[in-house]
């Protein structure tokens, strides 16, 4: 059941106990009490919404940033990541391989915002080598889901 | 000799006009309807199979193929009915690439019926079966299928009807509308039906991969010894999602395919190219592509079931293809009462039974190729609309 269920919330995490219950062939207690278990383990982290920030009136800027940094004898790039993801301007940071090592997701309220950021908060820590920002122009696609409007679904409206 | 219908064919003149037909032009008087009475899928064709004809068309594959289509896509038909059926077929003489099942259905009964020859068919079914035979000249002649049987064809039916001008018996399960499939016991006593009265058995298989429950598909194909007798249909439509790319195939037996093929070639040429290289691709990844859609039908139809059951409306549980069949004869209206009053009053459209033979009389057709949100609006504006009655 896990799998449904999370295939269910992936695509909408407000569907009711009592939908999924019916979606899934079980009791809606049994899918609340699946979601608390989720919660519990960590599985399920949060709850959010999946906003097209191209659309608000306040402007609001995400960049990529690619960071190379020197991994430390013990803990490799553990520590120096964990330390970069608890700035409340990261959004998202991940370990890569290939040309660089993290990557983040960061978002501010202009590029000047962001740019400070890099340049006085992100590139003066310790074992930090170097950063490469990229600002995001559009978005067309956010967590899976087309950002442009859809349109009718371009069926008859009955066939065989 | 005046112009007029006396001047058109008389078998084509005769056949009823579709009840679909009807139905279709009452709902597209009205704005905003939920539809559950839309039989293709409502998910878009997978990206990879649609840029791969893009792809052919860039490449300056705007030409006819061979007949019987290219033979790269037969041979991966082949493999397919092989791998996921348990069919045996050679994909150099004993598979042709053609125009919709449909198509397909239209050869093989234009290839082995003579005029007035008998055709076993099975109802509640696809609306054309009937025309089908007609068209080619032969008599169609319904067996029913029943809710208490859960809609699966049964041999004593079959008997009844059989008589010495019946030349062939034609199949469709997973079936539309009433979502019923076939066990393998149900497919091994209809193949010996189909050989102890000397029939053809023309199986379409096009919702195949629609089987819910954990149950599997059964095909005619996997019958040891029935081949000879066996002409099978199945395409993209269903569980690809490509309806619109026109693509599907036929296997049967290489001394059938010679007479099936020449019809193929005098009327059609070719299946479309740039479909048929989407098809090609669709080949490449069937499992990934339909397991997504697959899930999704899947838990709608539980939706459905559960939804039905709550507002009490009585329905055998669909097994196969995207359809829910609920028996809706005991709120006192005709199937087609029921769904042109459920369109004025709440708004949603289902296709009443007997669109797909009179003995569907009673029931309605819902097809959940609808997303769940859609779905769940339209469940519940139908319990509402049955309190009412």
């Amino acid at each position: 059941m896990v799998e449904s269920l999370l295939e269910i919330l992936r695509n909408n995490a407000k569907e009711s106990p009592e939908t999924m219950a019916k979606m899934l062939g079980v009791a809606p207690e049994a899918v609340s009490a699946e979601i608390a278990r989720l919660e519990r383990e960590g599985v399920i982290r949060g709850w959010q919404a999946i906003v097209n920030d191209d659309l608000l009136p306040k402007g609001h800027v995400t960049a990529v940033i690619e960071v190379r940094v020197t991994p430390e004898r013990e803990g490799g790039f553990d520590r120096i990541a964990e330390q970069v993801s608890r700035f409340e301007e990261v959004d998202a940071a991940y370990l890569m391989s290939g040309g660089y090592d993290l990557l983040l997701f960061v978002g501010g309220e202009s590029l000047l915002s962001v740019a400070r950021f890099v340049s006085e908060k992100l590139a003066t820590i310790h074992g930090v080598l170097s950063t490469a920002t990229h600002f995001k122009l559009k978005t067309y696609k956010q967590s899976g889901v087309l950002m442009a409007k859809p349109g009718d679904d371009g069926r008859l409206a009955v066939t065989p | 000799m005046s112009l007029g219908p006396e001047r058109l064919a008389r078998h084509i003149v005769g056949l009823p006009k579709s009840g679909i037909r009807e139905f279709f032009d009452i709902v597209s008087t009205r704005r905003g309807v939920i539809s559950l009475a839309i039989g293709e899928p409502d998910f878009d064709t997978p990206w990879h199979i649609r840029e791969a004809a893009i792809a052919s068309l860039e490449q300056g594959k705007s030409h006819y193929t061979g007949n019987a289509g290219l033979p790269e896509l037969r041979r991966a038909i082949a493999d397919y009915v092989r791998d996921r059926f348990g069919g045996d077929y050679d994909p150099a003489h004993e598979v042709l690439v053609t125009v919709g099942a449909s198509e397909g259905l239209d050869l093989a009964l234009r290839a082995l019926l003579n005029p007035g020859d008998e055709v076993l068919f099975h109802e509640p079914c696809f609306v054309s079966y009937g025309p089908e035979i007609a068209m080619a000249h032969g008599v169609p002649v319904p067996v029913e299928t029943r809710v208490e049987d859960n809609f699966r064809l049964s041999i004593a039916a079959l008997e009844a009807k059989v008589t010495p001008r019946t030349r062939a018996l034609l199949v469709n399960f997973p079936n539309n509308p009433t979502g019923a499939i076939l066990g393998p016991e149900d497919v091994r006593a209809i193949a010996d039906f189909a050989v102890r009265h000397d029939l053809i058995l023309i199986s379409d298989e096009i919702y195949a991969e629609l089987t819910w429950g954990g149950k599997r598909h059964t095909s005619f194909a996997a019958v040891p010894g029935l081949k000879e007798r066996l002409v099978l249909l199945n395409g993209y439509s269903k569980a690809w999602a490509m309806t619109g790319f026109r693509m599907a195939w036929v296997c049967a037996p290489a001394w059938m395919m010679d007479t099936i093929l020449k019809i193929h070639q005098y009327q059609i040429m070719c299946a479309p190219t740039p479909s048929q290289y989407a098809a090609l691709e669709a080949m490449r990844q069937p499992a990934e592509d339909m397991a997504p859609m697959l899930r999704a039908y899947e838990m709608r139809r539980n939706y459905l079931s559960a939804a039905f059951a709550e507002a009490g409306i009585p329905m055998h549980t669909p097994a196969g293809a995207f359809y829910a069949f609920p028996q809706v004869a005991k709120f006192g209206l005709s199937s087609r009462d029921f769904a042109v009053r459920l369109l004025d009053a709440e708004n949603v459209a289902v296709v009443p039974g007997s669109a797909f033979g009179a003995c569907g009389e009673g029931f309605v057709r819902c097809s959940y190729a609808t997303g769940i949100d859609q779905l769940k609006e339209a469940a519940a504006r139908i319990a509402r609309f049955v309190k009412t009655l």
